[in-house]
């Protein structure tokens, strides 16, 4: 789960890792009286949406007084904010933080996630922050100084002391990086949080170590420990169809092809998407109805996908292990049932009660067409959007067999 | 032969009492030799009771002290999951086979942590999988038993219905399976692909490998790079995920220390390299395995 930059800096605060002074703004209002609130005379205006690169995008601005708060933030409220991570169509900006204005003499990068080949959370900082840190991973992987934390002592004060050292930190300063470092791993630690990214962690001309900016992502599976976490959920900033399936507890993604898709297990439905593509076709969405399928779920699934305009056929492919087939042969004839399906829907189902489920599909009447496998189900559903689509007649696709058939 | 599991398992279901491990236990005891495997249950409130005739017991260690278990397998609920795999490995079981998903990372950092350090022998597969089978012998998890078939063909997979699919594939090819085993989908886990491809190479009755992953983290290419230095026996592979786009399920972050690596095409790029036959297309996962077979 992803928060705010402004929600991640109130827990940074919590936990003793300094922030600018700051405020939430959701009107141009509230941003003239934060910045009132905060004083001084130099404020940065700065678009709360979940994607990165904001900055880049436009959508954070300095401005010198009350009344350039008051233009940029009536400018940036409500802005399509289009940068590297939020696609074309960019995201409308719904929140402001107003902070105060700070002195930079150094930017840094520091974050933190769990590497999956050592098991262990590992801390990454570089002297360039403030800067794209993919491409400085990509061409300078030396200036990235990694520190693998031991789970059970935590980070030492001496690898911290270390890391504040190498990335740039003036020796007067290091104390305080060292502890910002210690409590930023605490954060990470004791939040359950999958990533924690500083950039830039700032030296100001004063000498202080501040965070300047703050990226929190959470573990969901353990957001049952941490309701205040999920109480700073921000669904404006979530696809609305993957807000509608994780009610009915479906792990769905939107994609930009024509064939909707709902498969049973993570790695099949990758796979199914794969298989579309191999022939030619385009996954309109990636769609794991999970172990526990009913009818209901079904149903919840059909309505999603068939909201996304852009479906012009759908496939259902299903491996029963736990879930049975005619479980979701029933779910599906009642699903196409109630939304009135108007689109072709290929049908591939293998493994635990196979046969009752083709049967089910088969009594219900309805023009499901069925497939032996996952190349053949692919090979349908893409046949069928061509059918549908071209005028001409339905060309059957040439190669029946795709592949060299070796002993 | 086999590898990890076999007719002479005895295992103990950790959440024996739950929906889950009352279903599982059932048909997992009704394949193969599943009657004379599944000898034990654990719930601490429950202790004494029996749930079909398997006796319930307090702990995994008075399991084993009682009915000589070694083998556990585990339906927990995810909060309490990290500690029942704790309890299994403590009680200095062969294996545990965690299925329980949607488990804390951090649980898991923990746990994996005390493992390494105390040193202990308890290998762990999963969480987030399901389980592991030696096809005529023993069934360990919620895969449906009836699509393998007893044979020599090693399957080791992240992913749950893909690896049935796999399996299903080379049952309709006539090619049986020596043990199948879902590692699991979760990031912090036990065994990786390069651990079961090991015992898969030291196994006299595995004939070859099928080796499926996905995207995200390494190990299919730690796993492709010892392959290409030990393994005697062919291995063919498929990694899900061509199609998957960039940022939606690995973390921004998570690129960073892979190096820019954890795409399907990366992965089967080393896996080639490393004299891994691999196909593009998941149908065909069965038939190319066929076609390395002597």
């Amino acid at each position: 789960m992803k928060i705010h930059e402004y929600q991640g800096k109130e827990i940074l605060r919590k936990f003793g890792v300094p922030t600018p002074s700051g405020y939430p703004a959701r009107s141009v209002e509230e941003a003239v009286e934060a910045a009132k609130k905060l004083g001084g005379s130099v404020w940065v205006v700065k678009a709360q949406i979940h994607a990165g690169g904001r900055g880049k995008g436009g959508g954070v601005k300095v401005a010198k007084s009350l009344d350039d708060v008051r233009k940029l933030a009536s400018s940036i409220l409500g802005m399509q904010l289009k940068t590297h991570q939020t696609g074309p169509e960019g995201q409308k900006v719904r929140r402001l933080l107003i902070e105060e204005g700070a002195d930079i003499a150094k930017e840094l990068y520091v974050g933190m996630l769990v590497d999956r080949g050592t098991q262990k959370v590992v801390l990454m900082a570089s002297a360039a922050g403030g800067m794209d840190i993919e491409e400085v991973a990509a061409k300078t992987p030396e200036k990235i100084h990694k520190v693998f934390i031991d789970p059970a002592s935590g980070l030492t004060t001496a690898e911290a002391a270390d890391v504040a050292r190498k990335i740039g930190i003036p020796s007067w300063s290091v104390q305080q990086g060292t502890e910002l470092l210690k409590a930023l791993y605490k954060c990470f630690v004791e939040m359950d949080a999958s990533l924690a990214e500083v950039n830039p962690l700032i030296v100001t001309k004063q000498e202080k170590v501040v965070a300047l900016d703050a990226k929190l992502n959470f573990d969901d599976n353990a957001l049952f420990r941490h309701p205040d976490v999920v109480a700073m959920r921000d669904l404006d900033e979530e696809d609305p169809l993957e807000v509608e399936a994780s009610k009915y507890d479906l792990n769905y993604i939107s994609l930009d092809g024509s064939i909707g898709c709902m498969v049973n297990g993570a790695g099949l439905a990758m796979a199914t998407m794969d298989t579309i593509k191999l022939f030619g076709g385009a996954p309109a969405n990636f769609l794991d109805v999970g172990g526990g399928a009913t009818a209901e779920k079904v149903t919840a699934a059909f309505k999603i996908m068939l909201s996304n305009p852009k479906v012009k056929a759908i496939l259902v492919n299903i491996f029963g292990g736990i879930m049975k087939c005619d479980t979701i042969a029933s779910g599906v004839v009642t699903a196409a049932r109630e939304v009135k399906l108007a689109v072709p829907l290929v049908v591939r189902m293998k493994g635990t009660n196979e046969d009752l489920g083709k049967k089910i599909l088969k009594d219900s009447g309805l023009p499901i067409i069925s497939a032996d496998n996952m190349a053949d189900a692919a090979k349908k559903v893409v046949a069928a959007i061509k059918q549908k689509g071209a005028k001409a007649k339905p060309k059957a696709k040439p190669k029946a067999k795709p592949k060299k058939k070796k002993k | 032969m086999s590898i990890l599991i076999n007719k002479d398992s005895r295992v103990v279901t950790q959440g024996i009492t739950g929906k889950t491990g009352m279903f599982h236990t059932q048909t997992s005891r009704a394949y193969a030799n599943g009657q004379a495997c599944y000898v034990a249950g654990v719930n601490p409130k429950k202790a004494g009771e029996d749930f079909e005739g398997i006796p319930i017991f307090g702990n995994v260690a008075e399991a084993k002290q009682k009915t000589g278990v070694n083998v556990s397998v585990i339906y927990v609920p995810p909060p309490f999951a990290a500690a029942a795999i704790w309890e299994a490995v403590e009680a200095d079981l062969d294996l545990a086979i965690c299925i329980t998903e949607g488990i804390p990372v951090r649980d898991m950092v923990m746990l994996r942590d005390r493992m390494r350090k105390e040193n202990r022998r308890t290998k762990l597969v999963g969480p987030n999988c399901p389980g592991v089978i030696t096809p005529g012998e023993i069934k360990i998890g919620i895969m449906p038993g009836h699509i393998h078939k007893k044979g020599r063909v090693g399957v080791v997979s992240r992913s749950g219905t893909l690896t049935y699919e796999a399996v299903g594939q080379l049952t309709e090819l006539g090619i049986g399976q020596s043990t199948a085993v879902g590692i699991g989908g979760d990031p912090v886990n036990g065994l990786k692909h390069i651990d079961v491809m090991q015992l898969f190479n030291d196994d006299p009755q595995t004939e070859a490998v099928v080796m499926i992953g996905e995207i995200g983290g390494s190990d299919e290419e730690d796993a492709a790079r010892w392959v290409k230095k030990n393994m005697k026996k062919p291995v063919v592979g498929f990694i899900a995920g061509v199609t998957a786009p960039p940022g939606k399920r690995m973390g921004h972050a998570g690129a960073i220390i892979s190096g820019g690596k954890g795409t399907a095409q990366e992965k089967l790029a080393v896996m080639e390299a490393c004299g891994i036959k691999v196909t593009r297309n998941p149908a065909e996962m069965g038939r190319t395995l066929k076609s390395v077979l002597k």
